[in-house]
């Protein structure tokens, strides 16, 4: 029996030294453990290819469906072994994860895609019209837009739907991949803004991958650097934003800024298509 | 004119019909991508357990529901065995799925029930309608079976609209995205091909009531693919207007056009036509709006 202080200390979620291999033979992730803290929000940076996103599928078990599997280790959510649970009991259980690349319905509305977060609730419709005010007051420029197709609206809105979606399904903790991706700077800020507003007032849980090491840094309380399926560093985001290697690598502010993030980027992403 | 009317009326009400079933394998493909060849043999299937607990002295509505029982009994079954096992294939692989479950059906159908033409009354009139004063002359039985068709047609657009509505939605736009909110893929494959199999059940008893329950009825099931070119494979407005299209056209082309060839057209006007229509304009009528923006 556990004492109500032992759970308190214990991190909400924590990922055991796994090790992910795709169609039985590519091997992706050897070895990650990481921790998220009840309220934390946590960042996961790399560059392209690093294993970011198999590793927040892996968590949320959608790995599945892309013919990947965990070999080894364990992933516990609340002390509970959750690998062997499919996406649809985790979203019960309060941990979703908001896609790379949005992936909003196209051809539903933006109001739409946000009911269909409430999916796995059994709750009649007041408190689902609730929640849905509750995400227009969060992004209010979704409610301007709650009749257009998702497929129809801009890249910021559709990461606001992903985001706004994924709330309807009152998380504890939010996957969240790379919400910057492909979006203007201001915008980059508005939904970090969001997300710190959301963990604060609604009290989830952030685990963010990401590329844009800076503002990650910025919003994140911890941070773990994953390169080549392992975990290369970590520690308190201050502590690593003063870091030297991650301002070298990372943060394209290395001595005489030879090195920037985009050549890292391009570096890999070229071995990546020559491999 | 009214003679052109009346063909007229009578293809559109027969087209219902066709809407129908076509919408069955729309919303089969739409969730899961799979072009079910095995709705045709549903329809057959249906209708064979239904004029069977019929002839058992069951009555009419607990027959409707044992055999609607029985065809989501069925859905379950092909998820379990068939489908979630082929999920990550292609699609071409499990359409020869879905031919191998269409003959399994026709056969063991016939196996349990016999082969037979089996008579089917459920006690729709069939008395002739005049309408116009007697200028216009329509079968009453048309008349039901396009009610029924339309009413169910109906349910069905408004069924989109609710949760599992929007969930079967969603699963067709995106179906990991939708895995990632929580919508279990193998609970919605269950309910559209359950969903199938009520559409085949309706339509097996009606047409079972006219021409008698029969393994011709599986050619007129497919009637659906004519309606599917012309409509587009996606869309549900396209499925229904399809099938009012084929219905209509092969009634006029029968009486209008059939003398020419001598009669009997009907059985592959459709066809002709829907090749016709798929050089012109591949994506069907109504081909879902591509929406591509990333
Ligand atoms: N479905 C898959 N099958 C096989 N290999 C895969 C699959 N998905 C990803 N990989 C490989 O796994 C490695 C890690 O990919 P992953 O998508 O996790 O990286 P990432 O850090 O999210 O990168 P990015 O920043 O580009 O999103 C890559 O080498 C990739 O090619
Ligand atoms: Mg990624």
């Amino acid at each position: 029996m556990s004492t109500s202080t032992a759970v308190a200390d214990q991190p909400l979620l924590s990922v055991n030294n796994i090790e992910v291999i795709y169609n039985h033979v590519i091997l992706v992730l050897k070895g990650v453990s990481l921790q998220v803290p009840q309220g934390g929000i946590v960042a996961l940076l790399g560059a392209n290819g690093a294993g970011k996103t198999t590793t927040l599928k892996a968590i949320s078990n959608l790995l599945r469906a892309e013919r990947g599997d965990i070999t080894k280790g364990h992933i516990d959510y609340r002390g509970e072994r959750v690998d062997q649970l499919n996406p649809s009991a985790l979203v019960k259980k309060g941990l979703i994860q908001v896609m790379e690349g949005r992936h909003c319905f196209a051809h539903l509305t933006v109001e739409e895609n946000l009911l269909t977060g409430a999916y796995t609730r059994g709750e009649g419709r007041k408190a689902i019209e609730q929640d849905l005010e509750m995400v227009y007051t969060y992004f209010p420029r979704l409610k301007v837009r709650r009749k257009s197709l998702a497929g129809y609206t801009s890249g910021g809105e559709q990461q606001m739907t992903a985001i706004g979606r994924a709330l309807m399904s009152k998380p504890d903790m939010i996957l969240l991949d790379e919400p910057s991706m492909g979006l203007a700077p201001q915008l980059v800020e508005e939904i970090f803004d969001i997300v710190h507003k959301l963990n604060r007032e609604a009290k989830v849980s952030f685990l963010v991958a990401e590329q844009n090491t800076n503002m990650a840094l910025r919003y994140a309380d911890y941070g773990y650097i994953l390169e080549n399926g392992r975990i290369v560093m970590d520690g308190e985001a201050a502590k690593l934003r003063e870091n030297s290697d991650v301002k070298e690598f990372y943060l394209g502010l290395g001595a005489g800024g030879r090195m920037s993030f985009r050549d890292v980027k391009h570096y890999r992403r070229r071995k990546r298509w020559l491999a | 004119m009214m003679f052109f009317l009346e063909v007229l009326i009578g293809g559109l009400m027969a087209g219902v019909m066709y809407s129908l079933v076509a919408l069955g394998f729309v919303l089969i493909f739409k969730a899961s991508g799979v072009f079910n060849f095995a709705q045709g043999a549903m329809v057959l299937f249906a209708g064979l357990f239904f004029v069977g607990f019929m002839e058992l002295g069951v009555p009419l509505l607990l027959s409707l529901l044992l055999t609607a029982a029985v065809m989501v009994l069925l859905a379950g079954v092909i998820e379990r065995l068939v489908l979630r096992h082929l999920v990550n294939q292609e699609g071409i692989i499990l359409f020869m799925a879905t031919i191998g479950v269409s003959f399994f059906l026709d056969g063991f159908g016939q196996t349990i029930w016999g082969s037979n033409v089996r008579q089917l009354d459920v006690g729709i009139p069939t008395d002739p309608i005049l309408l116009f004063d007697g200028d216009i002359l329509i079968q009453s039985f048309d008349l039901y079976a396009a009610l029924v068709a339309g009413v169910l047609l109906a349910i069905l657009v408004v069924f989109q609209k609710t949760r599992i509505g929007r969930a079967l939605r969603a699963v067709a736009d995106d179906h990991q995205a939708a895995q990632s909110v929580g919508i279990p893929l193998n609970v919605i494959w269950v309910i559209v091909w359950s969903i199938a199999g009520l559409v085949a059940l309706v339509a097996g008893v009606m047409w079972g009531s006219k021409l008698g329950v029969q393994p011709a009825i599986v050619s007129l099931a497919l009637k659906a693919l004519p309606v599917l070119i012309l409509g587009g494979f996606t869309s549900v407005p396209g499925a229904i207007v399809g099938g009012l299209i084929i219905g209509a056209g092969e009634k006029l082309a029968e009486v209008y056009i059939g003398p020419l060839f001598g009669g009997g057209i009907e059985n592959w006007f459709a066809y002709v036509l829907a090749l016709g229509f798929l050089l012109i304009r591949p994506q069907g009528l109504f081909g879902e709006r591509i929406i591509e923006r990333v």
